[in-house]
């Protein structure tokens, strides 16, 4: 990780995509953990950053139209 | 009981495996379609990128590894048959000044209401229109990753084998990608508070 010594909050921002997908190795973790412990203003960010992930997620997801999955078996070969 | 030739033996068995295999594919076409609604420019591209890619699943079967990721196998086809339809290559966008951090969608929702303290409700400021819209801008190349990540719940290993392209590409085009949804999502705010 790139090293922001005078500023833990720019830092921890660098961290926070590789930390919400667990692939922080233990020692960064323990870094970025022990920042959002007494950091409310980064800890607000990275939970925004969970529920938007979660919300975009559930607001794009649009139901497979019937018909749709109708032709799909359709296209089954038939049995020789 | 006369035992049945070895042919008509194989030729059952043959028959059996592919409607399993059928069966088990069919099974899977919400979530194919899923990700292949925000692959595709539209509906009903999707629409049609879903049918010809189960047109050519059934018809090469046997090519699919029993006990391999067949979803996978099934977006892969979908991702070749995307770009054999001409998706027009896009111009990745300059990193300078357009997603310079990961906070700033936070920091612009949360000016723009007055400082909400309430995380989980910042996140409704956006409407499910800004944000299909803010996808669909995302350019192809960071848009598939994303729709295939965090969308579709691929692994960034299986995003790599069906996009054909390193780890280290899937993981730098997602962390950039989510980079500029955010930017688009930050902007679209911007526009309708004016």
């Amino acid at each position: 990780m790139m090293g922001h010594i005078d500023d833990p909050c720019a830092h921890c921002e660098e961290m926070m995509q590789p930390y919400l997908d667990h692939i922080l190795n233990e020692e960064e973790k323990i870094e970025a953990e022990a920042h959002l412990s007494e950091c409310d203003w980064c800890r607000r960010r990275y939970r925004f950053e969970e529920s938007l992930r979660v919300y975009v997620r559930q607001v794009v997801t649009e139901p497979m139209p019937a018909e749709l999955k109708l032709k799909l078996a359709a296209l089954r070969l038939p049995l020789e | 009981m006369a035992e049945a030739p070895p042919d008509a033996t194989r030729l059952a068995s043959e028959a059996r495996d592919r409607v399993h295999f059928e069966e088990e594919a069919l099974g899977l076409s919400d979530q194919v379609y899923r990700v292949a609604r925000h692959l595709a420019g539209s509906r009903e591209e999707a629409d049609d990128l879903v049918q010809e890619t189960y047109a050519r699943a059934f018809r090469s079967w046997r090519s699919y590894q029993p006990g391999t990721n067949l979803r996978a196998w099934l977006l892969r086809i979908l991702t070749n048959l995307n770009i054999d339809r001409g998706r027009k290559a896009q111009r990745t966008p300059p990193m300078q000044g357009l997603e310079a951090n990961d906070y700033f969608l936070y920091d612009r929702l949360s000016e723009s209401d007055g400082g909400i303290s309430d995380e989980d409700r910042v996140v409704e400021r956006l409407s499910q229109d800004d944000i299909v819209s803010a996808l669909s801008s995302v350019p192809h190349d960071f848009r598939d990753v994303i729709v295939l990540v965090d969308i579709g719940d691929f692994s960034y290993q299986d995003a790599a084998q069906i996009l054909d392209i390193p780890i280290g590409t899937v993981m730098s085009r997602l962390h950039r990608g989510r980079r500029i949804l955010k930017r688009e999502l930050a902007e679209s705010v911007l526009e309708e508070g004016e």
